[in-house]
């Protein structure tokens, strides 16, 4: 659920700016900084023999994944998990990026292009399912699948467990600016978004799932729901929202929030940690009513041309020290136990990225994939929302298209006429 | 001989042509007429309908940004036509030289520029106006196009204007035209051709465009292009529809240069379409 392409864009140009502001001198400092805490992970990894059974085969997989969603080695000390792997395996690794669950189906769908690993959300999981697009995972060859949680074995985007393993989790909560917004965090819910007191200086997310999950919330209806009055009257409460809302927006929130533009936004916890590192001002909250609880998982689409490699690396994607590389590098949380029980007691207690079991079993949803008619409905709905403007600047919008429309015709007509008149001397 | 070689000449193009712009045009139109399943169907078209908001929108702001590019390009282009070579061609490069950065990289730097703690309005901060709210409207949406489309209006003009015969101003000043009378009806005339494909090259990107609006405009507010984007990227996986909408805006757009090319075919023949 992570959607981060815009970050590392406004990344580089944040530091294009920089660089040529501040040249030079700002070298020597850096150098400084990095000597004192360079805390340097390593790797274990207990059946190397494992491993090596593709070492001189000279094949690559492909695999394709969110933005800035692994370990790449870019922060000192950190495992680039990709090289690692190579490292390990002699299976060359082509890591390509998509930003968006949709982007990804509408990939494979297309067809064209193969991949052997793909990281789904749960609901696109269920509906690659239904679609026959996932193979059936042979977990002999993924023996690591021992130190998934039990709480993410067997979901109900998957209920046996065929065809995924979980990557990462995390759940939705609400970022909002302390400075500014002088509410006690244990009162804020999911109505702060619909805040008079607030307005256009909120922003909300720019898809229409999270969207309605957040109305719905609101509504105490499910996640899930199907029903065509529930559906209205959800978009009815996000037209209500429109007119506060500065913008929707999905990546956008990081610089929005970081930059001050906006008071408060919907957010993924795992994002939103990563944001607070960087913003002191910033603070998160998981509203006490719910949220939606959203799990990233590993698959293997029909297509794929290395099957047993790509379980390979699903397996070294499940290495204890590899999991908890990902999870303290991109920020969202492990559903491996071997990894979390090596994560600071700090994170573990944060009340962000582990929620007590009680509270996922009780107050959160994971998205089941809506049906094909539900869908449609969803983006009308959606659709309508958006497109929806003042009243004021719709009076005169198509009256004026249509006058200009006529008086170019009859600029043309009379142009022809004088044309011909002058043509018969 | 001569035409035979004319005509292998033009057989690189002619392939890129039927491969990449005739091909995917007819796919364009298969989708928009048939259903999931590949069978005929007019849904999809006249589902198109329920968005016409959307397409007056869209018309209406491109149209706002195609003049606005057209006020500033032509006077531009006639002042670079007047001027020495050696600067002539430094003012040409600096038209360029945004189009060598990256588009998406223009547009963002606008959202920093516009926000509300942005630069332009920290800035009037200091003199105790403001803040204004900048990013997130149609003002915005249209700046972005106006600021992304302009090269593409003030070359085509220029390279149409610098091309009239000076002797022609000449004879028009010798048949007594002060020079206001020699630019409105000598000048103006003859670099026609060029305004339009300029229009042309301003107006059909700006009409389709999505991510500026998304960017500038906080999304609140669709234009085609979103539509369109939509459909294959959107909840719902619907390429039908947003084929139908695609067909649809080609059609629209093809009715606007034609009637765009009903003034020009008086003045000149032949008209970038």
């Amino acid at each position: 659920m992570k959607k981060k392409l815009y970050r590392s864009f406004s990344a580089a140009f944040a530091a294009a700016l920089l660089c040529t502001i501040l040249s030079s001198c700002s070298h020597i400092e850096e150098e400084v900084e990095d000597e004192g805490e360079a805390e340097v992970q390593t790797l274990t990894i207990a059946d190397e023999a494992y491993y090596s059974r593709f070492r001189d085969a000279g094949i690559s997989i492909n695999v394709y994944n969110w933005g800035e969603y692994i370990s790449d080695g870019s922060e000192d000390g950190t495992l680039n998990v990709n090289a690692e792997f190579t490292k390990l395996t002699g299976i060359k690794v082509n890591y390509t990026n998509y930003a968006t669950n949709e982007e990804l189906y509408a990939k494979l769908k297309g067809g064209g292009a193969s991949y052997d690993i793909i990281i789904p959300s749960d609901y696109m999981i269920s509906r690659m399912i239904k679609e026959g697009m996932l193979q059936k995972l042979d977990y002999d060859n993924i023996p690591n699948f021992s130190y998934i949680t039990d709480t993410f074995v067997d979901p109900t985007y998957d209920p046996e467990n065929e065809y995924s393993v979980p990557y990462t989790w995390g759940t939705v909560g609400i970022i909002y600016d302390t400075t500014l917004i002088d509410i006690p965090p244990e009162e804020i819910d999911w109505d702060i978004l619909w805040n008079d007191d607030y307005a256009d200086r909120i922003l909300m997310f720019d898809n229409p799932r999270d969207a309605f999950a957040i109305a719905e919330l609101r509504l105490g209806y499910s996640l899930n729901t199907e029903d065509e009055k529930e559906l209205n009257e959800c978009a009815e409460l996000l037209k209500d929202q429109k007119k506060v809302v500065q913008a929707y927006v999905m990546d956008e929130i990081f610089d929005k929030m970081g930059a001050g533009e906006a008071l408060v936004a919907p957010y993924y916890a795992g994002d939103a940690v990563t944001l607070m590192d960087e913003y002191e001002d910033l603070g998160f909250v998981i509203p006490k009513s719910g949220t939606n609880l959203f799990i990233d998982a590993m698959c293997i689409p029909v297509g794929a041309k290395q099957k047993e490699a790509a379980e390979m690396y699903i397996n070294f994607m499940c290495e204890p020290d590899i999991a908890y590389a990902t999870t303290t590098y991109i920020g969202y949380s492990t559903p491996n136990s071997a990894a979390y029980d090596m994560l600071d007691d700090e994170i573990k207690e944060d009340g962000i990225s582990y929620l007590d079991d009680d509270y996922l079993n009780t107050h959160t949803t994971i998205f089941r994939n809506l049906s094909d008619d539900a869908n449609r409905t969803l983006q009308n709905l959606w659709t309508e929302l958006k497109s929806t403007q003042d009243e004021t600047s719709n009076k005169w919008l198509v009256p004026l298209f249509l006058l200009a429309c006529v008086s170019a015709s009859i600029i043309i007509l009379i142009r022809r006429y004088i044309k011909s008149k002058k043509d018969m001397f | 001989m001569n035409n035979l070689k004319n005509k292998l000449a033009a057989a690189p193009y002619l392939v890129w042509m039927v491969v990449f712009i005739l091909v995917p045009l007819l796919m364009v139109a298969y989708f928009a007429f048939t259903d999931g399943n590949g069978h005929f169907t007019l849904d999809y078209v006249s589902d198109v309908a329920q968005y016409a908001p959307i397409f007056i929108r869209s018309i209406w702001l491109a149209l706002i940004a195609t003049v606005i590019c057209l006020v500033i390009a032509y006077p531009l282009a006639y002042i670079l036509t007047g001027l020495k070579s050696g600067t002539r061609s430094t003012m040409l490069m600096i038209v360029m030289l945004p189009m060598w950065m990256n588009f998406l990289l223009r547009t963002y730097a606008w959202m920093t520029l516009l926000g509300n703690n942005g630069l332009i309005n920290s800035f009037l901060g200091f003199f105790g106006i403001g803040p204004f709210k900048m990013l997130n409207t149609e003002g915005a949406v249209v700046l972005g196009m106006v600021y992304n489309y302009l090269p593409f209006m003030i070359l085509p003009i220029y390279s149409v204007m610098v091309k009239i015969d000076k002797s022609v101003l000449e004879a028009a000043a010798d048949l007594g035209c002060n020079p206001r009378k020699t630019l409105l009806k000598v000048v103006f005339p003859l670099s026609l051709p060029g305004v339009f494909s300029g229009i042309t090259m301003v107006f059909v990107p700006a009409i389709s465009t999505f991510i500026i609006s998304r960017m500038l405009g906080g999304g609140g507010n669709l234009l085609i292009g979103d539509l369109i984007e939509m459909q294959f990227l959107g909840n719902s996986y619907n390429m039908n529809l947003g084929a139908a909408i695609s067909l649809v805006l080609m059609v629209i757009v093809l009715l606007i240069m034609t009637i765009m090319n009903q003034f020009s075919a008086d003045e000149d023949g032949v008209v970038l379409m």
